[in-house]
This record gives structure tokens, C-alpha cells and sequence, in this order.
């Protein structure tokens, strides 16, 4: 992967900006240049709270090339607070005790490593929401 | 559209094939297929494949396949929709025909994926699923559909037991395949003591990395009424559609909306319900996904898929017979080539020559296909008249 490739998505990976159609109000993440709901074109930025529940969830135990070192690992479906799904990876917690409902809240995290270039990437990962 | 007769079919054996290339068991299938309708003329070739640059390196089939078989002068086309590219194939076919462009269109679905590391092959895969958004976070095909059977068991209590009777009756069918990769019966110990792959999903709920290959050459009603080489077999409906590629972007999480309008498209086109239909040939690249394809194409109502599979109404010798082959399960599931495998699967049923898996008196089957976490889905409808 080269480096353009990563920071093109950092508005949504480092703050996860997302876009809220100015016509009917659907929040799209990550942005859209056509509603899917509406097929309005105008859109506002806004920046998600990273505060949601956890819908769906599986933990990965054979991993694809660039995760085999980081395996088991759980990756989650996540409703936000603003109503937009996110698939993001849940960790800080124990993998066994998860379970959907849970209250859980977007952290800033490092993703992965690329060899050939040094790239370090970071995105949003999901932690138990404790209040603080 | 105007019905579409199917007059030839061709396969090859589905496995770990180390002797032979990619070029190989796309020109073998097609070989087979050709032996098979009597016929040496082609006017076009369609080729599904999901991703010969990953797996082997090769893109360019277009010129590649037709070369090798011996064809320089036809339209050649490959077709990409990542596990559904068999299917977009064949549909691809059909069109030629019903266009009228080609009198004789020749569709092949192939896949060579054990040129690669099982982590590159799952890698692969996954790039069948949005790449910036799932991809990036480490999801593999089976933590997607491990997520939609989470949501399935917690909304209508569907079990481990009944995922893995619908593996045990694949894998029955499929001893009788002598083309499958697979072909021997399991219990239902086998599947919940393997591997875990990802919660809750096993190693033996899953389809395996296979190279194969399968074809068809299809011709105008007109024409193969001429042809007295074996019953007529027509495709009477197609549907296709499609879904969001990222599961998260899906409202509901216990249904494949592009399977369900996909097989309402092909059923109003060949003037039928499903309650018309006699067999279905299914993709069930994972054991939740026979389930939710069952629901979603109203072959069962929702959240009865499960039960429907311990009770035998998906069994051979069944109400409604689903995956006679072994399915993906137990035949292997060569991504590109399952479109077209499931194609040979039914016409060979509507032959009458399937042999120990034959379906008594069956007239009419149902062939779906689809790809990623159910992003595009394919349904073709197929008489025999």
C-alpha cells in the first residue's frame, strides 16, 4: 500500500468526519458524493461522536496476511449515537465477555504496519464505554 | 427476453489440482462442455473469474483462454463480480444470444487458488468486501458471514446444531459427486468440534479454497430443437442485483436483499413462483449463508431456515432438494467457477443424469449465486421442456 492510498482516508480513519445529506438528514460514513437514501448531492461535514453499541461481532482466529500476528481479534458491526454503522475492531476488553448491546467508544489507534514503505497506519478501533 | 437453451455442459474435477494451471482447467471444462453439446462452433466466449491477479498473477484471460482454445477470431470477454463472476458469465451469454450478436456464446467460470499461501488467498478474498472500510480492519469472508450468523441466532435463536446439519447434508450429497473435492459424509461432531475460524463460525461451516472449473455453451430454442443429443434444457428467467458492499451500510442484517430481488426477478420472468420450482442449487459458501438464502428467497420464511434443514425439507430426498452437488460445502467452491458449476449441477438434474444424487422427476431448478457478504446475486431459472 503506498502512502497516498492511507492518508487520503484520514479524514474519516483519524477523526471520523462523516457527511449528513442537507436535504433529508441521512449521516453517510464514510462520505458519499450521492445520498443513497435521497440522491441528494449536497452534503454537510460533521465529525461522529464515536460513541455507539455494539450490533454484531465475530472474533478472528485464522487472519488474513498483515493481521496473522495481532490474531484473535474481535471485528464488530457498531451502531453510532448518530444512527451510521461502522465495522471497526473492538479491543481493551475480554474477547469472550463481548456481547452485542454493548456500550463501547471510538479510540485512536494504530491499525497496522506496512514493511516496504514504513508506513505506520492509524484509524478508529472500538473500547468498552466505561464514562471515561 | 427470449428463452435461452442450454446445449452443452462441461466440468472438471474440483480440488487442490497441482498438476494443473489455470489455463489448463479452463480449456479442460470448456473442452468438456463443447464434447458434451456435439457442437465445435462458437461465436463468443464469456470467462468468470474473481481475481487471477491475485491468485495467479494473470490477468488478460480474455486473450489467454480463447488463445488456448484454439479460438482467435470471436469476442472474448471476462467478467468480474467477485464470487458471483460464474453467474455474471453466464448471464453474460444469454445476453449474446438474445441479442442476437451470437448463435452459439460460450460461458466458462474458472478459479486457480492454490497458487497462493492460505493467507494470501484469504487476503484475496477479502478483497471481495469493501477494502478501506472492512478490509482495512481486519475482517475475513468468514468473520462477515460469522456476523450475520451472530445476528441470526440472537433474533431468531437459530443454533450451532442446525448450521452444521446444513454442512452434514451438503457433504452427504456431495459423496455422490465424484467431481467434488470433498466427496464423504460427516457428522454433525465434525462440524462443531473443528477449528474455530471465527466466532461462531468453524472450519467445517466454511467452503474451501479450491481450483476448478465448469462451462456451458447455449444456443436459441430454434437452433437446439435441432439437436436430438439430449433433452432440451432452457433458461426461462434470470435475475440479478445487487446490495451495499459493506455489511454495516445494511439495514437489515438477517436477510440478502440482492438474493431475495434477485430470484423475485428471475421467478416473474419465467412466469413462476417459487412454490414452482423443484430444486435449488444455492450458495453456501458458508453454512449461515444456505440459511439465509433459503429465507430470502422465500423457500422458507424467515428465521425457519435452520429448522426447515434438521427436518430434511432441504434433503435430497426432500420437499425442495438444496444442493444436490454438495453445494460449495463439499463440491468446493473455485470462486469464479461456482456460477457455472451449479448451472452443470441442474442441467444434469434436468437430464436425468446425476446418477446416485438424481432428483426424482424434476422439471424445473433454480441456480443462485452470489457475491462478497451477498453485494450481488445472481438467479437463473432452468426447464426442461
Amino acid at each position: 500500500m503506498n502512502v497516498p492510498r492511507h492518508w487520503r482516508e484520514t479524514p474519516e480513519r483519524y477523526r471520523m468526519e462523516a457527511v449528513k445529506c442537507r436535504k433529508c438528514g441521512k449521516i453517510s460514513f464514510p462520505a458519499r458524493l450521492i445520498c443513497p437514501e435521497c440522491k441528494n448531492k449536497v452534503f454537510d461535514k460533521i465529525n461522529l461522536s464515536g460513541k455507539g453499541k455494539l450490533l454484531t461481532y465475530t472474533i478472528i482466529r485464522t487472519a488474513p496476511e498483515g493481521f496473522e500476528d495481532v490474531a484473535p481479534y474481535a471485528v464488530g458491526i457498531v451502531e453510532m449515537e448518530e444512527g451510521v454503522r461502522v465495522m471497526g475492531q473492538i479491543t481493551d476488553c475480554d474477547l469472550l465477555s463481548l456481547k452485542t448491546g454493548d456500550k463501547l467508544i471510538s479510540k485512536f489507534r494504530r491499525m497496522n504496519e506496512e514493511g516496504k514503505t514504513g508506513l505506520i497506519m492509524y484509524s478508529y478501533k472500538f473500547v468498552p464505554d466505561i464514562g471515561i | 427476453m427470449k428463452e435461452i437453451a442450454v446445449i452443452g455442459i462441461g466440468i472438471t474435477k474440483f480440488g487442490e489440482l497441482w498438476e494443473k494451471s489455470l489455463r489448463d482447467i479452463a480449456v479442460e471444462s470448456a473442452m468438456n462442455c463443447l464434447d458434451d453439446s456435439g457442437i465445435d462452433r462458437i461465436d463468443s466466449i464469456n470467462i468468470g473469474c474473481m481475481s487471477s491477479g491475485l491468485f495467479n498473477g494473470q490477468e488478460h484471460l480474455a486473450s489467454m483462454i480463447a488463445d488456448y482454445l484454439g479460438r482467435l477470431d470471436i469476442p472474448s470477454t471476462r467478467v468480474e463480480s467477485a464470487c458471483v463472476s460464474g453467474g455474471l458469465a453466464v448471464r453474460n451469454a444469454c445476453l449474446e444470444i438474445a441479442a442476437g450478436v451470437s448463435d452459439y456464446a460460450l460461458a466458462i467460470g474458472v478459479e486457480k487458488m492454490t497458487d497462493v499461501s492460505m493467507g494470501n488467498a484469504t487476503y484475496a478474498l477479502a478483497t471481495a468486501a469493501d477494502q478501506d472500510y472492512e478490509a482495512f480492519h481486519g475482517i475475513t469472508f468468514p468473520g462477515l458471514y460469522a456476523m450475520l450468523a451472530r445476528a441470526h441466532m440472537e433474533r431468531y435463536g437459530t443454533t450451532r446444531e442446525q448450521m452444521a446439519q446444513v454442512s452434514v447434508k451438503n457433504h452427504y450429497n456431495g459423496s455422490m459427486n465424484p467431481n467434488a473435492q470433498f466427496p464423504f459424509k460427516i457428522t454433525q461432531d465434525t462440524v462443531l468440534n473443528s477449528t474455530m475460524i471465527a466466532d461462531p463460525l468453524r472450519l467445517m461451516d466454511c467452503s474451501p479454497v479450491t481450483d476448478g472449473a465448469a462451462a456451458v455453451l447455449l444456443t436459441t430454442v430454434e437452433k437446439a430443437k435441432k439437436l436430438n443429443k439430449h433433452p432440451l434444457v432452457v433458461i426461462t428467467g434470470i435475475g440479478s442485483a445487487t446490495d451495499t458492499i459493506a455489511l454495516s451500510h445494511r439495514k437489515e442484517l438477517t436477510e440478502l436483499k440482492a438474493v431475495k430481488t434477485s430470484a423475485a426477478k428471475a421467478l416473474q420472468m419465467a412466469g413462476k413462483t417459487i412454490n414452482d420450482i423443484d430444486f435449488a442449487e444455492v450458495h453456501d459458501c458458508f453454512t449461515i449463508a444456505e440459511i439465509l438464502v433459503l429465507e430470502s428467497m422465500g423457500i422458507v420464511g424467515p428465521g425457519k431456515g435452520g429448522p426447515a434443514t434438521v427436518d430434511g425439507y432441504t434433503a435430497l430426498d426432500g420437499k425442495f432438494p438444496v444442493n444436490p452437488s454438495g453445494g460449495l460445502k463439499s463440491k468446493g467452491h473455485p470462486v469464479g467457477a461456482t456460477g457455472v458449476a451449479q448451472i452443470f449441477e441442474v442441467v444434469n438434474q434436468l437430464r436425468g443424469n446425476s446418477e446416485k444424487r438424481q432428483i426424482p422427476e424434476v422439471k424445473t431448478g433454480l441456480a443462485q449465486n452470489m457475491g462478497g457478504s451477498g453485494g450481488s446475486s445472481i438467479c437463473h431459472i432452468l426447464e426442461v421442456k
